[in-house]
């Protein structure tokens, strides 16, 4: 079989990330090839140097025996490859048909032509075994799968060789997930070329012919897909386990309750979630993105109300509630999105945390003691170990890890013993991280509760007493940590 | 569909309403109604209509214009004053649109190459394009010798067959023009998507920037067209005037449906929000209410229409 496109040492870093580390990877005609990888490991990154979003620093691309180097998404659209977002990128306020012909109308002298372009919208939609969408429909009127087929429809229209498919069941439910497939096989069948990025196990076994794995940004395994079982590729996508970055917790039982849930819903991503977090300990919940974690966290700290279910803080069971609110009774949260909400960026360090509780830093009538916030700021930078010029510097030019620290020196700030936090070591240094594991450990030791989400494994088995996964929305019973391993938990993560 | 027509619907009930509330509360709802006011509304609408429909496609495309005031101004004087410097009408008027092209070519070429965000851009925009109206003008309003360009909004046409005057026909057939272009062609199709979605615009092959330039330019020449009558309406090139004439604009077309964060609008929808606030005007000078009753109603009338397209919207979403 000869390969329709393929790419040889691609490597790419942002700044100190290192993103791809030379991959490899072949796809014939027809043929439907799966990337699989842990969340980080590189799959996003590749696709965007496959379409052309991104460009690599180093390696070679082939597409049908020439060089291919797309600059942009058009360039790569132009040569054939297409990639269909996770978020799906079509224009809402278009019809079906404009939106499956943008960017190639069909016109006469600038005038579009409705009935050719009805035409070939209704020849391209009778490809797909999918009569119930119209061409006139408008796209913010169709269900999301509908929309996915809008968009492969459109890939159709560019004529696309080889289609890019990020995650492309992630939002969709069981029957929807078989038509997809059938039309996926169908397209294969027509000789495109699939390339297919999942990390749910089963489905890509039923639909890939081939599989590579990514790892740390390099591609780690290929093969056949019925040569393989789950269990090789598991052990494969985790791979060893890194070295000890994380403190010997010494800590206390307390079997005292800090949080009760049971039963929490909060549609469309959160179903059912039931634990209770003690005081003293940590509290781990792992899954896939997507899966529903960041959704409980914020059903949990009041920011979005849950449909059913309930929570319990201290004596408070009321189910409807506000972020001030769980703030006032102690609970602190740390968001995974550190610049969309975790800071504002544009405000001081001192501003920042104590944003809060500002008013452990104003006398009284309200009006801010901006000696009281600078000390105490630099006291908590100074327990997180924050590099920074001082208290009044904007948020906006630390690094990264840093300013992570000072989204936890919030939490510190506002006294909180009761901790929720979301990817709290995500895209910052080993040493940054070294420093909020000794943060979260001390916190724990003296008593806090903490509840931390991570998409990094070792992470959860490094820091965490018990550890529960979600997988579509639903959290599996909590665990001791040495009950689990990181096996078992990829295994309840992807729904095996 | 039917959806569509509802929300086509909308504006033009609120022009209904705001039609009989003031037949009814006029004490001679005859003569609110007569075709001889008629007549009177709609040469007043043009000023505001014309602007309309150049804001109507860079609200749809996601923009925003805030020069249009001095825009107007800048070209009303240019036209007064070509036409005092014994230039042919025709050149004047011809040389007032490419004026207000060029300003809108500039307000693009900014947008896109600087990445300065229009509101800032045309706000920039805004205080050049006055400034330089003063500047030509001597900080003087230009009189011009008497030419048929003075008679393009007079209420009663010379020629009695023409009904109305020629800038409301001239207003009319431009806004069904524009509306097919939105709607029927490629740019305009393109216009929509780049509102709608950006990133997916350029992903499939749109050159976004170049797609900017062009509908600021587009629209640039209606604000000149809009200045020319402007000057005709005063019969004097008026440096300080149109003052605050964006909002006006803004408002008519927010009224008719168009949505500021872009990918809808319609120049029906635009040109029924002028409608409802010439009528409004009207009908309180009918009613001898002062100036600042007009403004407090026109103000809760930009709410509403906006509150209540936003109510429908999430009522048509959570009964789909």
């Amino acid at each position: 079989m000869a390969d329709r496109l393929s790419v040889t040492g691609i490597a790419k870093r942002f700044g100190a990330t290192i993103a791809l580390d030379g991959v490899d990877f072949a796809i014939a005609a027809g043929e439907v090839h799966a990337l699989i990888g842990e969340n980080g490991a590189g799959k996003s990154t590749l696709l965007g140097v496959l379409h052309g979003g991104t460009r690599a620093d180093r390696g070679m691309m082939q597409l049908d025996d020439s060089r291919y180097a797309p600059n942009t998404p058009h360039e790569a659209r132009r040569r054939g490859v297409v990639l269909i977002h996770q978020e799906l990128s079509l224009c809402a306020h278009l019809s079906v048909m404009e939106n499956v012909l943008l960017g190639a109308e069909l016109s006469r002298a600038g005038v579009i032509d409705r009935r050719a372009s009805h035409r070939r919208a209704e020849e391209l939609l009778s490809e797909l075994p999918h009569p119930e969408i119209q061409p006139d429909a408008l796209v913010r009127d169709l269900s999301l799968p509908a929309r996915q087929i809008v968009e492969v429809c459109r890939a159709l229209a560019s004529e696309a060789r080889v289609v890019l498919m990020d995650e492309p069941t992630s939002s969709l439910q069981g029957s929807d997930v078989e038509r997809l497939f059938a039309l996926i096989r169908r397209l294969a069948s027509k000789g495109m070329s699939i390339v297919y990025v999942s990390h749910f196990l089963e489905e890509v076994r039923r639909i890939a012919d081939r599989y590579t794995v990514l790892r740390d940004g390099r591609s780690v395994a290929t093969g056949m897909m019925d040569a393989v079982t789950n269990d090789d590729l598991i052990a494969t996508m985790v791979g060893r386990p890194p070295a000890t970055l994380f403190p010997a917790g010494v800590r206390y039982a307390i079997p005292q309750v800090a949080m009760c849930v049971e039963g929490l819903a909060c549609p469309p991503r959160l179903h059912d979630a039931t634990f209770e977090l003690r005081r003293g300990e940590i509290f781990g919940i792992a899954g896939l993105l997507g899966s529903g974690r960041t959704e409980l966290v914020r059903a949990l700290i009041g920011l979005d109300a849950p449909s059913a279910g309930m929570v319990r803080v201290g004596d408070n069971d009321e189910p409807s509630t506000s972020a001030s609110r769980r703030i006032r009774e102690g609970v602190g949260y740390l968001s995974e999105d550190r610049k969309g909400e975790g800071l504002a960026l544009a405000l001081s360090l001192a501003d920042n945390i104590c944003a809060t509780r500002p008013e452990y830093a104003h006398s009284a009538l309200g009006i801010l003691d901006l000696q009281e916030q600078s000390a105490q700021s630099s006291r908590w930078m100074s327990v997180l170990r924050v590099s920074a010029l001082g208290t009044q510097q904007a948020a906006r030019s630390l690094s990264g890890g840093n300013q992570q620290k000072v989204a936890l020196a919030r939490l510190l700030h506002q006294r909180a013993n009761i901790l929720l936090l979301d990817e709290p070591t995500r895209g910052i240094d080993i040493g940054a991280k070294a420093d909020v594991y000794e943060m979260i450990n001390l916190r724990a030791s003296a008593g806090c509760a903490v509840l931390i989400v991570s998409s990094y494994l070792p992470e959860l088995f490094g820091l965490c007493d018990r550890l529960a996964v979600m997988c579509r929305g639903t959290l599996s019973p909590a665990r001791a940590i040495d009950e689990w391993t990181p096996e078992s938990v990829m295994t309840a993560a992807i729904g095996g | 569909m039917l959806r569509t027509w509802i929300a086509r619907l909308g504006p033009a009930l609120g022009l209904v309403i705001v039609v009989l509330v003031f037949a009814l509360l006029t004490d001679a709802p005859g003569r609110y109604l007569s075709t001889f006011n008629l007549r009177i509304v709609l040469s007043q609408t043009v000023i505001v209509a014309l602007g309309a429909i150049g804001m109507t496609m860079i609200i749809i495309s996601g923009g925003i214009d805030l020069s249009v005031g001095a825009t107007i101004a800048l070209t009303g004087v240019m036209t007064a004053l070509g036409i005092r410097s014994g230039w042919p009408p025709s050149l004047a008027l011809v040389a007032a649109v490419l004026a207000g092209g060029f300003v809108g070519v500039l307000n693009g070429m900014v947008i896109t190459t600087l990445r300065v965000v229009p509101f800032i851009v045309t706000l920039g925009m805004l205080g050049i394009a006055r400034g330089v109206a003063k500047w030509l003008a001597h900080e003087q309003t230009v009189n011009v010798p008497t030419t048929w360009m003075n008679d393009l909004l007079v209420t009663f046409p010379r020629q009695g067959w023409l009904v109305l005057p020629i800038g409301v026909w001239t207003t009319l057939a431009l806004a069904v023009f524009v509306a097919f272009v939105l709607r029927r062609t490629v740019f305009g199709r393109r216009i929509f998507a780049l509102g709608s979605n950006e990133a997916a615009a350029r992903a499939c092959g749109i050159d976004t920037n170049r797609l900017k330039v062009a509908v600021y330019a587009c629209a640039g020449c209606l604000f000149g067209l809009t200045g020319a009558m402007q000057m005709s309406r005063l019969r004097q090139g008026d440096p300080t005037v149109a003052n605050g004439a964006e909002l006006d604009i803004i408002a008519a077309v927010v009224i008719g449906g168009g949505s500021l964060n872009g990918g809808e609008g319609s120049i029906l929808g635009s040109m029924i929000g002028a409608l409802v606030m010439a009528f409004l005007r009207n009908g309180c000078q009918q009613m001898g209410w002062p100036n600042y009753i007009q403004e407090i109603i026109i103000g809760v009338i930009i709410v509403a229409a906006v509150a209540l397209d936003r109510a429908r919207a999430s009522w048509a979403t959570s009964h789909a």
